[in-house]
């Protein structure tokens, strides 16, 4: 009989044993799976059950979680939604996370390393943990102005601290309210994110960081500033014909076929820029050559694939150029250059920094949910496009295109401001022109408190007419830097 | 420096058990302070509640235990106390995780908590415990009333379904008696009734069941008269199951018997006609019945119905995988989403909060409670302790298997009780009796011949070693 029970008992040892193997099937092997599988809501549950940190600009949160009585604990809330959209981002049950709320997602979150400490803290003493909050470089009146001023268009608005790197507005247009995709509401936000996706004005783009357009003139400052490093001096006499033929086909025309100068042959480099002379630049970039006119563009911060915020940007670059020909459509800011809104603010602030380029940057600090600081970002010296001699120089030629070229509607009383408009020809997917891109790029030399502005409106001018990026564009890029200039003295 | 001679002196390990009693508490007691910390921040009055109850149940029984059964097993009684403990602090976390769904709207109405209905039941299955173990002073004792338990374990069984739905449907399972809102489920008591009997009948007809028979295709088969009184109880046993719906219980009653057949009768072809016979019947119950249709589609492809059929079984498993390798710490989780949280699948709701290696640890704490019971079985003297004990420990095995395997997606979920864990006077109550027996059984088998019978003694030492 007890060879019997023993059997009986290693019979249940097998049972207990393959027990213990399909456990380790499901807990260990599957766990991922079941873990994010669509029909379970724990991680989900357990994500809003604590209250998310905060995004903060200057101390007034723009992400903030608020307590509910659902069965989700906390609601994320824009309290300024569509105006930071293109910073926060969005909190969504169904569509993930974006912008600022997945890039600091770990300090929001609480599951920093950094919040270890904080965690256990909370955990012995009962309190509900919470996230860090991250603060950010936004200066308030400079978005708003800047929001406003783009309401009802489409195009972005980009400033930058020229002595730090910081920056000071970023707003795209047209907007949304995150709110919409971050509510507990499934329908809503499923609706609210159809609607937002098949609007063609693409209101989720982040045009500040990840839209890229044709410069047009704009990048004639890379191409002055490489001339100037050639060699080149404002005041040099340079070949400005009003039809110029380019050395591998084609001709080069100016806006309406104006000329550039009385005698319709030549100009002046500093009168080339102010007056945004085509067939000057043209001509220029070929001379320079292109590998100076790239690694001038390189020193600008273009060509850079991996570059972060920490918001990701995309990539400017000069494209690829095969023969002089296409040099010389490139040098005027067309062909297959295209630059994002940072970077045309990125060109003006190495600018006013006598040719020190910072790097850019977002978040100021990074708070522990006590708000202690966790982190303060230091300014980062990202290159020296000039050296501050020859920026001197070229300085002079951009405060001359506000003072009496094309961007005159920049000025600002008592401030010396400096620019670049431009007026980018672009087409359609099929080929077909479309009315041109206004573009300005400038900055405001305050002693005090600088600060560089790229405005980008799309198809905001009229084909054939150049005067788009000074009409349109330089306005509003004034009115942003007026805005900060008033509420920094204002303190 | 010898021992006394005529004396063999076989310790009785109740101090080892009065402090695992203790360690067992103090698990319990750390398992409802973290519930209680991650819930609701802080510690309160029912972490004393759900410890001291155990607690004084273990150290009462303990004392009794030191009085009548003095050489039990060591190991049972702080087991039972701990799982006992640790489902109570579970079930109490299951209503705060319920109340919680409720109040939020997005589960079931909360009709009132479960935790202090099972601390009654804890209380009156201890008492339960003590009755038994105080007047079964000896397990071969009941072998005499076996065809009395076998009525009242029959009677147990039929009378839920005999009695009109509204007193015994619960969940589509017609297996319950529902007075005066208390909730019975006479079959649990029915299954260890009918293993006394069964252990009975198997020994007293034994030798005729192993001896005379008739050989076909090699395996021998008992003549008709002998066997069949068993048969007839089996097939109504199996019939009310059918009756009943209640798949679990049925596969439960099955395996125990095939088991008691071929540890009394020692023939390996009992174990072979009762698989074919369980194949033939799995294979008609689900030509027939739709809810084992059901049950079996659930399990082959559980997620083709998240939202339906499915529903209870990918949450379950959704909880385990939740859980992974070291669980979301008691309270931390949301085991309160599967239906039936605190009994049926009360395991995926420890998988979820401890992990893999608290379920693991889970397991092999009921293996032990398993292995001590077939010791017994082994150690004890006479057939019907050594039918008993198998029959006994198999039970707590096979239905911790039949759980553990459904609530996993292993096997087809048949709806049992954990035993011991689970939410459920029947079942708490049903498993504290088969505590008390198995406690009487190790009793018998440890214990020293009494000096009286005893009328040679052996040397207490061999020659060598006595100086010179």
């Amino acid at each position: 009989m007890n060879r019997q029970i023993r059997r009986v008992a290693i019979t249940v040892g097998i049972l207990m044993a393959a027990l213990l193997v399909n456990l380790n099937y499901v807990q260990v092997v599957k766990s991922d799976a079941y873990r994010n599988n669509k029909n379970n809501k724990r991680v989900i549950l357990n994500e809003y059950a604590n209250p998310r940190g905060s995004i903060i600009v200057q101390g007034t949160p723009i992400a903030e979680s608020v307590a509910t009585k659902d069965e989700l604990k906390y609601l994320r809330k824009y309290p300024d939604g569509p105006t930071y959209a293109d910073l926060t981002g969005w909190y969504s049950l169904v569509y993930d996370k974006n912008g600022l709320e997945e890039t600091e997602d770990g300090l929001l979150s609480g599951s920093d390393s950094r919040l270890l400490g904080t965690r256990i803290t909370d955990l012995l003493t009962g309190r509900t943990p919470k996230g860090g909050s991250v603060s950010l470089t936004i200066n308030k009146a400079a978005q708003e102005k800047a929001y406003a001023g783009l309401a009802g268009r489409r195009g972005a608005v980009v400033a930058l601290d020229p002595r730090t790197g910081a920056i000071l507005a970023a707003v795209s247009s047209p907007s949304y309210d995150p709110s919409v995709l971050s509510s507990h509401n499934l329908d809503a936000i499923q609706a609210a994110w159809k609607r937002l996706n098949a609007d063609k004005d693409q209101p989720l783009l982040p045009r500040a960081f990840q839209a890229t357009y044709p410069p047009g003139s704009v990048f004639k400052v890379v191409v002055a500033a490489a001339a100037l490093k050639a060699g080149k001096k404002p005041d040099d006499v340079i070949p400005g014909p009003t039809v110029l033929p380019l050395p591998d086909g084609g001709t080069m025309h100016n806006f309406a076929n104006e000329s550039c100068s009385k005698n319709g042959k030549t100009t002046t480099l500093i009168a080339a820029l102010t007056i945004s002379c085509n067939t000057a630049f043209a001509q220029l970039g070929i001379d320079t050559g292109q590998d100076a006119v790239q690694s001038e563009a390189n020193l600008f911060g273009m060509n850079d694939q991996d570059f972060s915020v920490p918001l990701s940007v995309s990539g400017s670059t000069m494209g690829t150029i095969e023969n002089r020909s296409q040099l010389g459509q490139s040098s005027i800011g067309q062909f297959n250059v295209q630059m994002t809104p940072l970077q045309a603010a990125m060109i003006s602030a190495a600018v006013e920094n006598n040719g020190t380029l910072m790097q850019p940057y977002l978040v100021q600090q990074e708070l522990a949910p006590n708000l202690s600081v966790l982190d303060t970002t230091q300014p980062k010296q990202q290159s020296q496009v000039l050296p501050p001699d020859l920026d001197r120089q070229l300085q002079q030629m951009m405060e001359n295109v506000v003072s009496k070229g094309t961007g005159t509607l920049a000025q600002i009383d008592n401030e010396r401001v400096g620019g670049k408009t431009g007026t980018a020809d672009n087409a359609d997917a099929k080929g077909n022109p479309l009315p041109p891109h206004a573009w300005f790029t400038g900055y405001a030399a305050d002693p005090v408190h600088p600060i560089a502005v790229a405005v980008v409106l799309e198809n905001a001018g009229v084909t054939g007419n150049e005067s788009a990026g000074g009409e349109k564009a330089a306005p509003l890029a004034r009115d942003v830097m007026k805005a900060y200039l008033a509420d920094m003295s204002g303190r | 420096m010898t021992p006394p001679s005529g004396e063999v002196r076989v310790p009785t390990r109740r101090t080892a058990e009065l402090i695992l009693l203790v360690f067992a508490i103090a698990i319990v007691f750390a398992a409802e302070a973290i519930v209680e910390a991650t819930r609701d921040g802080r510690v309160n009055r029912n972490l004393i509640v759900d410890s001291i109850v155990p607690l004084a149940a273990g150290v009462v029984a303990h004392l009794v235990i030191r009085r009548v059964a003095p050489y039990a097993d060591p190991l049972l009684l702080p087991i039972v106390v701990l799982l006992n403990g640790l489902g109570l602090v579970m079930i109490h976390r299951l209503d705060l995780g319920l109340k919680q769904q409720s109040d939020d709207g997005t589960g079931p109405n909360f009709t009132g908590a479960a935790a202090p209905t099972q601390i009654v039941w804890t209380a009156l299955g201890i008492v339960l415990f003590l009755l038994i173990i105080w007047f079964v002073r000896d397990h071969r004792m009941l072998a005499r009333y076996a065809y009395t338990l076998a009525l009242a374990g029959m009677f147990f069984l039929v009378l839920p379904s005999v009695l009109p739905a509204r007193f015994s449907e619960v969940n589509g399972a017609r297996i319950w008696i529902r007075v005066a809102g208390f909730s019975i489920q006479p079959g649990e008591f029915a299954k260890i009734l009918l293993t006394i009997f069964a252990s009975a009948y198997l020994v007293s007809k034994r030798d005729v069941l192993s001896l005379a028979g008739r050989r076909f295709l090699g395996i021998d088969f008992p003549r008709g008269r002998d066997f069949g009184p068993l048969l007839v109880v089996w097939l109504i046993c199996i019939g009310v199951l059918i009756r009943g719906h209640d798949l679990g219980t049925s596969l439960m009653f099955f395996g125990l018997f095939v088991v008691l057949l071929y540890v009394a009768t020692e023939r390996v072809g009992w174990v072979v006609v009762g698989l074919l016979l369980f194949a033939a019947g799995a294979y008609i119950a689900y030509q027939v019945f739709s809810n084992v249709q059901t049950r079996v589609t659930v399990w082959l492809h559980v997620f083709d119905y998240p939202g339906g059929i499915g529903y209870q079984v990918s949450q379950s498993l959704f909880g385990l995988g939740t859980g992974g390798l070291f669980g979301t710490g008691l309270g931390g989780g949301h085991p309160e989403i599967v239906p039936l949280p605190a009994t049926d699948f009360i395991i995926s709701s420890f998988g979820e909060e401890i992990g893999l290696f608290g379920l693991v640890a889970l397991l092999v704490i009921y293996v032990l409670f398993i292995a001590r019971g077939f010791a017994a079985g082994l150690a004890v003297r006479d057939t019907f302790g050594k039918l008993l004990a198998t029959g006994l420990s198999f039970l707590v095995a096979l239905q911790l298997f039949v759980v553990v395997a459904g609530v996993t997606r292993l096997l087809p979920e048949t709806g049992l009780t954990t035993p011991f864990l689970s939410y459920g006077g029947s079942s708490l109550l049903a498993n504290y009796v088969l505590l008390a027996l198995l406690l009487r059984i190790s009793d018998a088998a440890r214990r020293p011949p009494s000096p009286s019978k005893h009328s040679a003694p052996e040397p207490a030492v061999t020659p060598q070693a006595i100086p010179a």
